[in-house]
């Protein structure tokens, strides 16, 4: 019987994992917390700071950096537009 | 990748009419994810951003129009699908689409909407159900279930309401589904989907409304509603509708889906004897 | 299939009722999409359009009550389509909502209210002027309409026409104010050829040049964008600014409302249109409208007969309201005599700007007025002091 999650496909290397960039526009957020709830990779934290509305804006969290795969569910998600990320691509990554 | 960029405008703000941002929704409010939705099948849809045109009545849900960057029609309570209706019939380049809220559509509006659905006017109809008539305080509304509390029901809802998809599939719509501001992937698609499909499609959209509707009825903020959605919420699209009925405060599935998708000759003025 | 196209102009010498008078004209004029409800004694309009939009490739649409076809013909209007409605009094009422926004939008439309005994169910079958002031005071707020008030079936058919000029000239819905009697009766309508027509078409933006698009000159009309040109206007019912966007704050809504009521009277001496019959030498004027005009002129000339001089006054448009003619009567007659199919309406108006006595004929509706309680009215004006 298969054991599942030891057959490696033999060309897994031609599907790389996309990672994104974040970006965000704190001056917008409101404070919801969807994005930071909902993203599949737990990127996003609340800041310690508080925008000029008085709310806690997303921030990476230490050690997430290299963690989004850029799969845009913040900027559907986000009733503020105030957060979106962009794919890194490989050639971008520094060596 | 270093951490977070903070930059000053979002990729969808040519979709926006941005110096009327930020928009008047409380914080947590489903309105927002609807929003984005809509106007990343704008982006999607193939049409031009000049032929899209939105039509709403009133209630929070109205002023969605207002901050979309597109020809835009801000009617009065519960009217817009015949506006609508007419604009379609009259320019046939033009993608019509009408966004408004559960007691606009279901109950000043709900004649009009029989009507539109039973014609099959090429419209495409996006209703967010928030259970509340949300811009005038959080009062009972058609879609407001049974025993809950509201500003105009203080002891509790005397009124079954309606079971929304079940109603617009009985009139023969081509297309009509039911997701959540969380599902906001397939939300967008089902926009998408919509705008290709000819004739009347329908998409109801469950939508937080913490001030309104969450807070009387200890359902926390945004965050909890969203939470209960992503926790109660089964997509199930061969669901008999029947059985489509919604309480949030009850811990039932809440099924959610493409229902219904079929062919039916859309709604025309020309009769058949003029059809070149 | 070609031999179902048909003309939208019908010249020649017709034997038309009033109602078709109305739908003729409005294809004269270039009705592109009528929505209406069936209601008596409007409904020949709705039929007879059924038959004939779809000949010049015109939309009828039947709604499923008189609040959809109203916001039916304001969405029309706004793709850049000339669209009207036809309705009685219950209907009347129940489009007073979207008269509204009508209004405040500035969509160009027209509004047919063949008139009939009220209030609400009333008299289905038979005329009455009981809606004259409802046209301009029966939708909330301020604003001011442009009303039409046709006395005969040709009438019917030149007034409709000038309704969809002035609606589209005014950026207005616009109405045509007849009564039963005159949509109901048959008589000679002469259609000319189709250039002859007039029209006045809406204004138009120049694109690259206006970006707010509610900002007017001195003749206060703005330039009307049509959807899917690339304005991407917002067009809302709420308070707006300049452009067009919600501005529910005491300063803007004073500015929009005062600029929409003063666009009309800025432009009255040009809107308002009477007939002068006999009133060069009149003691007495007999103010009327629509089919009373025709009994009052009966009426006019039986007093001349028995020497009274007397002369009839008859208001084409019925609002903006020919407040200067009473005046400069006021000079020069002795009385005024009101007639109309009501229990005193327009009278009101007449009152309000004369000093001189007026005396009223009316009579609730049911029948055309008769011409003795218009004579007998002239008869006591003369006697009084």
């Amino acid at each position: 019987m298969a054991i599942l999650g030891l057959r490696r496909p033999l060309d897994l290397d031609k599907f790389p994992i996309p990672r994104g960039q974040v970006y965000t526009i704190p001056s917008r957020c409101k404070g919801c917390n969807f994005c930071i709830e909902f993203c599949p990779e737990d990127v996003l934290v609340e800041s310690t700071n508080l925008n000029a509305k008085g709310y806690h804006y997303p921030v990476v969290a230490e050690g997430k950096e290299d963690a989004c795969v850029n799969c845009g569910f913040c900027r559907l998600i986000c009733p503020e537009f105030s957060i979106y990320t962009e794919e890194i691509k490989a050639q971008e990554v520094s060596p | 990748m270093p951490t977070e960029i903070v930059v000053e405008s979002h990729p969808l703000d040519p979709l926006f009419r941005a110096d009327r941002l930020p928009h008047i929704w409380c914080p947590g409010c489903g309105l927002g994810p609807v929003m984005a939705c809509y106007a990343e099948a704008i982006l999607d849809s193939g049409i031009p951003q000049d032929n899209h045109v939105v039509v709403s009545g009133i209630g929070c849900t109205a002023r969605i129009p207002g901050y979309v960057n597109i020809d835009s029609y801000h009617t009065t309570h519960g009217r817009s699908i015949p506006f609508a209706s007419a604009m379609a019939v009259c320019n046939s380049n033009l993608e019509v689409s009408v966004i408004s809220g559960d007691g606009d559509m279901f109950a000043i509006g709900g004649n009009h909407l029989l009507h539109a659905a039973r014609r099959n006017v090429d419209i495409n109809v996006i209703c967010v159900n928030n259970f509340n008539y949300g811009m005038t305080g959080g009062q009972a509304g058609p879609t407001t279930p049974g025993g809950a509390r509201t500003s105009t029901s203080p002891y509790g809802c005397y009124e079954a309401p309606f079971n929304v998809p079940w109603v617009v599939a009985s009139l023969g719509a081509v297309f009509v589904a039911r997701w959540t501001a969380l599902h906001v992937r397939q939300l967008k698609n089902a926009i998408s989907h919509a705008m290709e499909k000819k004739g009347f499609t329908f998409i109801e959209v469950l939508a937080p409304c913490p001030i309104g509707f969450g807070r009387p009825n200890d359902l926390g903020e945004g965050l909890d509603e969203m939470r209960l959605y992503l926790e109660e919420c089964v997509v199930d699209p061969d669901v008999d509708l029947a059985r489509a009925n919604i309480d949030l405060r009850q811990k039932e599935p809440i099924v959610l889906g493409n229902f219904v998708d079929i062919e039916r000759p859309p709604f025309t003025t020309v009769p058949e004897a003029f059809r070149e | 299939m070609t031999s179902l196209r048909g003309e939208r102009v019908l010249t020649g010498r017709h034997f038309m009722n009033g109602d078709t008078a109305c739908a003729e004209g409005a294809l004269a004029a270039g009705l592109v999409f009528f929505a209406g409800y069936p209601i008596t004694p409007s409904t020949e309009i709705a039929e007879r359009l059924a038959r004939r939009l779809p000949e010049v490739s015109g939309h009828y649409m039947q709604m499923e009550d008189e609040l959809a076809s109203m916001c039916a013909i304001l969405g029309a209007s706004w793709t850049g389509v000339r669209s009207m409605t036809a309705t009685s009094g219950p209907g009347f009422s129940l489009m007073m909502e979207n008269i509204g926004l009508g209004m405040i939008t500035e969509t160009p439309c027209v509004v047919i209210n063949i008139q009939r005994g009220g209030p609400s169910t009333g008299l289905p079958t038979l005329t009455a002027q009981a809606d004259v002031m409802q046209v301009k005071w029966g939708s909330h707020g301020d604003y001011e309409p442009i009303a039409y008030a046709p006395s005969t079936c040709q009438e019917a058919f030149d007034f409709t026409i000038k309704a969809f000029n002035a609606a589209d000239r005014y950026r207005i819905p616009a109405f045509v104010m007849a009564d039963e009697a005159v949509g109901h009766m048959t008589e000679r309508v002469v259609i000319p050829e189709a250039s002859e027509i007039p029209y006045v078409g809406r204004k138009r933006p120049v694109p690259g040049e206006q970006k707010l698009l509610y900002e007017t000159d001195d003749s206060l009309i703005p330039a009307m964008p049509f959807a899917g040109e690339g304005y991407r206007m917002h067009v809302t019912g709420l308070t707006h600014d300049e452009r067009g966007y919600p501005d529910t704050t005491p300063e803007p809504h004073e500015r929009l409302v005062r600029r929409m009521s003063e666009k009309i009277q800025r432009h009255a001496d040009d809107i308002i249109e009477v007939e002068e019959w006999q009133l060069e030498d009149a003691d007495i004027a007999v103010v009327a409208f629509g089919s009373t005009a025709r009994t009052a002129r009966r009426a006019v000339s039986n007093a001349r007969e028995e020497g009274i001089k007397a002369g009839l006054l008859r208001l084409i448009t019925i609002w903006p309201f020919a407040s200067k003619h009473i005046k400069a009567l006021d000079g020069r007659v002795r009385a005024f005599v009101m007639a109309e199919v009501n229990l005193g309406q327009m009278v009101t108006q007449v009152e309000r700007f004369t000093s001189k006595p007026v005396l009223r004929a009316n009579h609730a509706g049911g029948k055309m007025m008769p011409t003795e309680p218009i004579y007998d009215a002239i008869l006591e004006a003369s006697r009084a002091n």
